[in-house]
């Protein structure tokens, strides 16, 4: 537990040392890691860390530091190397914290931590991970060899306070479980791998399901070829769809709309996207990963329509990129410890539509689906995408083959406006999570 | 240096003894090797935004990794407080992994052979932050002052110390001051009407400020990162499909780092898991391909004196005239596979355990003209820049992003193209390099390799090269 007067006592130091204004934050956390491969435990892991971060104002120029060492003389030298750095800094009229109006944090339990992870001993977790392996190796005889099988946790606690009387601090749990089996035929090898991870235990998926799921993936993309270069309809699965999601955070996110580096800067109130699309940000589900009672900087977290039925209706901001804009902050602050707040997002996700998801391949005469995305070709300045796939192909409304080596382009702009179909699967995974969804077409470059 | 003058003796006190008495801990459940590994980093990080500094930081995060091994079995357990019984209790955590009592006796330590790769003239705590300042408010001026359709510029300047300890139960002590610096600017750029267009460039390696005052300035980054943001205004959508490539020299050399470098990675190979794995001597490029990983260039991003296990770092052939003859190898895994050591076992941090990375990749220079290796494409794409990276180890497909690339016409380079994704397979791609140029060059240093979840710094370099056939990902027909 961390004491919360570390936080307070640090602010007073800083506002004692000539900062006018003082964010505090303090985190604590303990990883565990059990890596089971080809039957035997391999790897154990186990440990724990705190550290704190101060950032300060003085007038309106801005310092930032932190510290692992905790000890009085740590946060003393820690307030003075902020103080310091504040002095070379800017002025920027645009710095400050959030007005003291917006400050606060959800009442209730946000079902954050759970106590049910602690109460499985290292030994059932390392059963765990054999199981999950196990499970994968029995689901086909393909399956030859792997990278192995996870249990992994994590619990933690952040305290944030700053110098207009905000003090607050929540505790986070979270286990996974995981396996990425390889497999061989003839001259092929591939690997792919399945995860379940939530912030209780009795969530997680069994050792059975994700071996199984885990062992389906990997043997269907064996015999991959590469196809001819063409324009054809692209289905993302939701593993792939939240990585489509993750880039249009990227453009409405604060930072890159004041800057003007987003294709979707100045674009609020037009049309940006399909009507299918409506994608919403909400820091409030219960027992999520992108839940939070507050965000980064002291403001309650909350739900916002970010495109409703193609129609851009908001931006995610911080306090900073607020003021920037002439607009409120939508309690997206995000950092780690300390330096200047950016933005983040809550369960970040794309309502489902109404389709199966099988209805979707059925609906396709030529086609790829794709399972896997490689690479970093998404430009958000100008929307320019271009990135590695692997999936299957599809002809005549079913999978045909596995296809990889290629790679498949368009722009963002386009893909928003040509997505035509959304399925009925959205599930929550992680803090971003989208159904399957149909782009009428792209190019696949291959052959 | 005695451990009684090095940073840790000096600074926390640590002894001869300690390090034996934590070793001991560590094994007292058995095992056959254990280690520890001190950090201790200083870090500060200052950024210019629409010309004003907005954003500075400094800090420190310090602590001890204590690893044990038992035959394949690895217990690792770390503190971020060094005080004797903290890290007492962490080596017992590491100890659960072992069963039984020790087989090994511990060695005494032997200090590992000294030398200095990167020798610094001033530490970064003692420079001034005002000088540091300077660095980027110089970058944000020259941005600007490129050209008039520049209308944001961003520069920041990172600088870091890190001092690091290593004991091993096999005698290894060794001490080290790693230094890292980088200076990079991003800027935008629009004519009219237009979309904005992005450049970044930026550079380093394990260098103090001096190096960005004398040899490459904060002058010559911005107006790198302009030059490449103009030149994009007139980009024209990239081509799809199979093509003739060229590659410029310097960081195109990313190209060796996804196609062969981590697929020649001893810990997938010891698992069987790597398109290249019971390759060796095998034919896996061209005859003109010769790639290696060397940790020992002076001051550059990926050298290290000694590796995160205490290993001095050394220059290791991967592929000679085209053939297979080496993986990358920590300590772990040069123990299962009976092999020597290599000096490539590196961490993140203390909070991680060591696993075999690159250090500077980079391609041999051949005898080529570069205008003729251009001169000879009829239709093809020159890439003069790069994003990032990704491969799949096991199926050995990989990508890597041309930032600033062009269309070769009639052996010309002519209209500049738009960002697109480049693709092919690992164990097949360099077979199709057909000429290979005289111009080597390394990067200027930016380059982090991400891994498993953890991020190193890592260079490459390559010199101009053809590719006859490659999987070009833009939109044009």
């Amino acid at each position: 537990m961390i004491d919360p007067e570390l936080a307070t006592s640090t602010i007073r130091l800083a506002l004692d040392r000539g900062a006018t204004d003082a964010e505090c934050t303090v985190v604590e956390g303990e990883e565990f890691s059990a890596l089971v491969r080809m039957r035997s435990l391999e790897t154990l892991k186990d440990a724990g860390s705190r550290a704190a971060g101060l950032r300060v104002l003085v007038g309106q120029r801005v310092g930032s530091s932190y510290t692992s060492d905790l000890s009085a003389e740590g946060i003393r030298k820690m307030v003075d190397s902020a103080i310091e750095i504040a002095a070379i800094s800017t002025e920027d009229p645009h710095a400050g914290l959030p007005d003291p109006s917006e400050l606060g944090a959800l009442p209730g339990d946000l079902q954050l931590c759970s106590n049910d992870i602690s109460s499985i001993g290292t030994d059932a977790r390392i059963e765990q991970a054999k199981q999950t392996e196990e499970a994968a190796f029995a689901a086909d005889p393909r399956i030859t060899n792997s990278e192995g099988a996870s249990f992994d946790a994590y619990s933690g606690e952040r305290v944030f306070a700053n110098s207009r009387g905000f003090l607050g601090s929540y505790r986070t749990s979270s286990c996974s479980l995981s396996t990425t089996p390889v497999a061989r035929e003839g001259e092929f090898m591939e690997r792919d791998y399945w995860y379940s991870s939530a912030r209780k235990y009795s969530r997680i998926e069994s050792p059975t399901q994700i071996g199984r799921r885990a062992a389906e993936r990997t043997v269907r993309r064996l015999g991959a070829r590469k196809v001819a270069t063409q324009k054809v309809p692209v289905i993302f699965d939701p593993q792939t769809a939240r990585s489509l999601l993750g880039s249009i955070f990227d453009a409405v996110d604060g930072d890159s709309i004041y800057r003007q580096a987003s294709f979707l800067a100045g674009k609020l109130g037009e049309r940006v996207a399909s009507e299918n699309v409506t994608i919403i940000d909400d820091g409030t589900l219960p027992g999520l990963f992108g839940t939070s009672p507050f965000d980064d900087e002291g403001v309650p977290s909350r739900r916002t329509v970010v495109i409703e039925r193609g129609v851009l209706k908001s931006y995610l901001l911080n306090a900073y990129t607020a003021r920037k804009l002439g607009m409120k902050t939508t309690g997206n602050a995000a950092r780690g410890i300390t330096g200047n707040t950016g933005v983040g997002h809550g369960n970040l996700f794309l309502e489902a539509g109404d389709v199966e998801p099988y209805a979707l391949i059925r609906g396709i005469r030529t086609g790829l689906y794709v399972t896997e995305l490689i690479g970093s070709g998404v430009n958000i300045v100008t929307g320019d995408y271009s990135r590695g796939a692997a999936g299957q192909w599809i002809e005549n409304g079913d999978f045909a083959y596995p296809v990889s080596e290629i790679t498949i382009a368009s722009t963002l702009q386009r893909m928003l406006m040509d997505l035509q179909s959304v399925g009925n699967d959205l599930e929550f995974r992680g803090s971003v999570a989208s159904p399957t969804v149909v782009i009428a077409e792209m190019t696949v470059s291959g052959q | 240096m005695a451990l009684s003058d090095s940073f840790f003796g000096q600074k926390f006190g640590v002894t001869e003894h300690d390090l034996e008495s934590y070793l001991s801990e560590a094994l007292s459940a058995g095992g056959d090797y254990a280690d520890l590994y001190f950090e201790y980093l200083a870090t500060s990080n200052l950024s210019i935004d629409e010309s004003i500094v907005k954003s500075a930081v400094q800090g420190v995060s310090l602590g001890v990794g204590i690893r044990v091994i038992a035959g394949e079995r690895t217990g690792y357990a770390y503190s971020g407080d060094l005080s004797p019984e903290k890290i007492r209790k962490a080596a017992r955590v590491a100890a659960c992994i072992a069963k039984g009592p020790s087989q090994i006796e511990k060695t005494a330590f032997d200090e590992s052979h000294r030398r200095n790769l990167y020798p610094l003239i001033t530490a970064p705590h003692e420079t001034s932050l005002a000088e540091r300042v300077d660095l980027v408010k110089r970058a944000d001026r020259a941005a600007r002052a490129y050209d008039s359709r520049v209308f944001q510029a961003q520069a920041s300047y990172i600088d870091s110390l890190r001092q690091v300890l290593v004991a091993t139960s096999d005698g290894v002590l060794s001490f080290d001051r790693q230094p890292l610096a980088r200076l990079g600017v991003s800027v935008l750029a629009r004519d009219g009407d237009g979309s904005p267009q992005r450049g970044y460039a930026g550079g380093g390696g394990r260098v103090a400020l001096e190096f960005f005052l004398n040899e490459k300035t904060p002058e010559h980054f911005a107006q790198e990162a302009a030059r490449q943001a103009i030149v994009q205004l007139n980009a024209v959508p990239a081509p799809a499909g199979e093509m003739t490539v060229v590659l410029g020299p310097g960081w195109p050399g990313i190209l060796l780092h996804e196609a062969v470098g981590h697929g020649l990675e001893a810990d997938f190979n010891r698992k069987k898991v790597s398109a290249f794995s019971d390759r060796i001597g095998q034919q896996v490029a061209s005859p003109l391909v010769t790639v290696i990983d060397d940790g020992t260039i002076r001051n550059r991003r990926g050298s290290l004196n000694v590796d995160d296990e205490g290993v001095p770092t050394e220059r290791n052939m991967l592929i000679e005239n085209g053939v297979l003859r080496g993986y990358l190898f920590d300590k772990l895994s040069s123990r299962l596979l009976r092999s020597g050591t290599t000096g490539n076992g590196r961490r993140e941090s203390y909070q991680h355990i060591p696993m075999p990375r690159m250090t500077n990749t980079f391609m041999l220079a051949g005898d080529s003209d570069p205008g003729d290796i251009v001169r000879s494409t009829q239709r093809g794409l020159y890439c003069a820049s790069f994003g990032g990276g990704q491969v799949d180890i096991t199926s050995g497909n990989f990508v890597f992003s041309a930032s600033e690339s062009y269309l070769i016409e009639d052996g010309k380079i002519t209209r500049p193209v738009r960002g697109a994704t480049l693709t092919g397979n690992g164990p097949e791609a360099l077979k199709y390099v057909s000429m290979v140029g005289n111009d080597l060059q390394l990067d200027e240093g930016v380059g982090i390799c991400g891994k498993e979840g953890q991020s190193v710094p890592v260079g490459v370099g390559i010199p101009t090269i053809k590719l006859d056939r490659m999987t070009v990902g833009g939109t044009a027909g």
